[in-house]
């Protein structure tokens, strides 16, 4: 270090900030550039029509309402499968587990449940609830399907939020004489409750968004009217994006819808990922503990 | 002031003659009940650990039937995958080849960025600045699947054919830029807590020492979080590699092994997904793209344990193992 002169030290640290910032600059600009790009191609297919109709002319014209409706029962439906099951397995590993080869190999799974991919989990969701279990290609299948995949980042956020309610909250219950799941109901839950929102909205952000998973086990390219039952197969807007852009006879022709529905999808999915992250700041900030 | 313990004396007086007697009863049946709720947030925490059973259970039920009619050395190193043909042809190795070359050059492009984004965030951006970076980059990563692809399918693909004069702009370099989106977020954010938790007073005794913030970067932060930070680039890839809608919308679908990055691919999930649609179930090409689900599962597997490893193994214990 010697050698150098500081003046030359400050100038290589110059140097390399300078480069991370212009690395951040590539990163920003690479999202930006997608957003802005996909709203300005796809603003001028938005309608009030285009939101509310249905497809007319083979897909060529009209809307895509059952598209955005049978996204948001696939969500619904996921979300319904992986809160009740995320949220109990948080509470175990938060409030019961001690450490030791339990506590190892559950992490284990959940870690590893993380990482399966997601056609993986369409080839799951084929096999066990459209084959074994019978429930045909459906909503049924693809929301259970979907509710696994969310399932450890329902975890994953639960936990965190039932950690971050401090220890005294439970002590002064316990010392009041309540059990410990008295405890969790009435105070660790109720405080841990944004948190818990917060991944939830994350969670049915990342659902809405995924294609794969529904491919094969939930999704059709057309339906006459809206489902009308679980076991009803159904039109899902990133499944709609991929068909419209990749099959068919008039790929060029139903450009501007391929962008409005892309710009409905985005807009959903970055709509809830942004009140998530929004509640998230407000929470640090008039957390009272 | 003396008249508060007074009050609670009080309080105390009156309380225990009613609540004793009902206590005892209560406690012996909440104990029980206490216990059967314990033993269902345990076997809820297991869940995961079941669902990943099943998993293997019903991919290998169904991939394995392949097996009977295919060798598992035909299968992982034969050079054709004509699944319609008759006689039809399941060698899988141009679609690993397709697999591997999208992964490694998408993370060739996303490490240096995904680490460089992270050092930013750590290190130089401000307090206000970080706290509204931080978001952004999570939004990349919301950024569903099937918009990047079709972003590299409509936008990319054809300005690549049009400056470099190629026969498809949907090849395995503009997949692997699209995949880079997906992974970069990744690297950055799992990098960026490791910057973080090293701990705050080996870096003031650095730059006490009289070390500039970019030297206290390199010889002390850099090597307290390179095992989170390789956990994170290992994440990236395992990610990279598991994607569906990109490589099937924009790596061009050829099952060849590829000679340059202009070529197309056709990775083993782009096979899954283009193929499960038009497949009778239970039909030999049917076992065969659940044998690729077995091969893409133990893959992604293998680089989750890995990172896994590299986490624990090397993990930063405080000050004493730097």
């Amino acid at each position: 270090m010697s050698r150098h002169s500081l003046a030359s030290r400050h100038f290589s640290q110059n140097l390399a900030f300078t480069v991370f910032r212009l690395i951040m600059l590539t990163v920003l600009a690479a999202l930006g550039g997608i957003l802005l790009y996909v709203f300005i191609h796809g603003i001028s297919a938005i309608s009030w029509e285009f939101l509310t109709a249905e497809p007319t002319n083979s897909m060529t014209t009209g809307g895509i309402f059952p598209a955005i409706m049978g996204t948001l029962y696939l969500t619904v439906g996921a979300i319904l499968v992986a809160l009740p099951l995320g949220v109990a397995a948080a509470i175990y590993l938060s409030e019961y587990a001690t450490d030791g080869r339990t506590l190892r190999i559950v992490r284990l799974g959940i870690q590893n449940l993380a990482g399966v991919p997601s056609v993986v989990f369409g080839l799951f969701g084929l096999a066990l609830f459209v084959g074994y279990f019978h429930l045909g290609i459906s909503i049924a299948a693809g929301s259970l399907t979907l509710g696994l995949l969310i399932l450890p980042t329902i975890i994953g956020a639960s936990e965190e939020a039932l950690r971050q309610v401090p220890s005294t909250f439970r002590e002064a219950s316990l010392g009041l004489g309540a059990t410990r799941w008295q405890t969790i109901r009435k105070v660790v839950l109720p405080a841990a409750l944004p948190g818990i929102l917060t991944g939830s909205i994350l969670g049915i952000g990342r659902a809405a968004g995924e294609t794969a998973p529904i491919m094969f086990t939930a999704a059709t390219f057309y339906t006459i009217g809206l489902p009308r039952s679980p076991l009803d197969t159904v039109m899902a807007l990133p499944y709609h994006i991929y068909v419209l852009a990749t099959a068919g006879t008039h790929i060029e022709q139903t450009r501007p819808l391929q962008y409005g529905t892309v710009l409905v999808l985005i807009s959903m999915v970055l709509g809830l990922s942004l009140v998530a992250i929004i509640i998230r700041t407000r929470m640090r900030k008039t957390k009272q503990w | 002031m003396l008249q508060i313990p007074e009050a609670q004396v009080i309080v105390g007086d009156n309380a225990p003659p009613v609540a004793v007697a009902p206590l005892t009863k209560r406690k012996v049946t909440s104990t029980v009940q206490e216990a059967r709720i314990r033993r269902v947030f345990v076997v809820s925490g297991f869940f995961s650990v079941i669902i990943m059973g099943l998993i293997v259970l019903f991919l290998f039920k169904e991939g394995l039937g392949l097996f009977s009619t295919v060798s598992v050395k035909d299968f992982l190193f034969g050079e054709f995958w004509y699944p319609t043909y008759d006689p039809a042809d399941f060698g899988i190795l141009p679609l690993i080849a397709g697999s591997m070359a999208v992964t490694v050059i998408s993370s060739a492009i996303a490490v240096p960025l995904g680490v460089g984004a992270a050092l930013y965030l750590g290190e130089v951006a401000g307090h206000r600045t970080r706290e509204i970076l931080k978001p952004a980059v999570e939004l990349l990563a919301s950024l569903p699947s099937v918009v990047l692809g079709f972003v590299g399918m409509v936008v990319i693909a054809p300005l690549m054919q049009q400056w470099w004069d190629i026969p498809t702009g949907l090849n395995i370099l503009n997949a692997s830029m699209m995949l880079a989106i997906m992974a970069i977020p990744t690297i950055a954010s799992i990098s960026e807590d490791a910057l973080h938790a090293v701990p705050k007073d080996l870096v003031e005794a650095s730059l006490a020492l009289g070390a500039t913030r970019l030297e206290t970067l390199t010889r002390v932060i850099i090597p307290g979080a390179i095992s989170g930070m390789g956990t994170g680039v290992i994440l990236g890839m395992s990610r990279a590699m598991g994607e569906t809608m990109v490589v099937l919308m924009v790596a061009g679908g050829a099952a060849q092994i590829p000679t340059s990055i202009f070529e197309s691919v056709r990775p083993l999930p782009a096979t899954i997904a283009a193929e499960m649609g038009e497949t009778p179930f239970g039909s030999e090409h049917y076992h065969a793209l659940f044998a690729i689900g077995i091969v893409l599962f133990l893959l992604t597997m293998g680089f989750n344990l890995v990172a896994a490893y590299i986490s624990r193994r090397f993990h930063q214990k405080g000050a004493a193992t730097l």
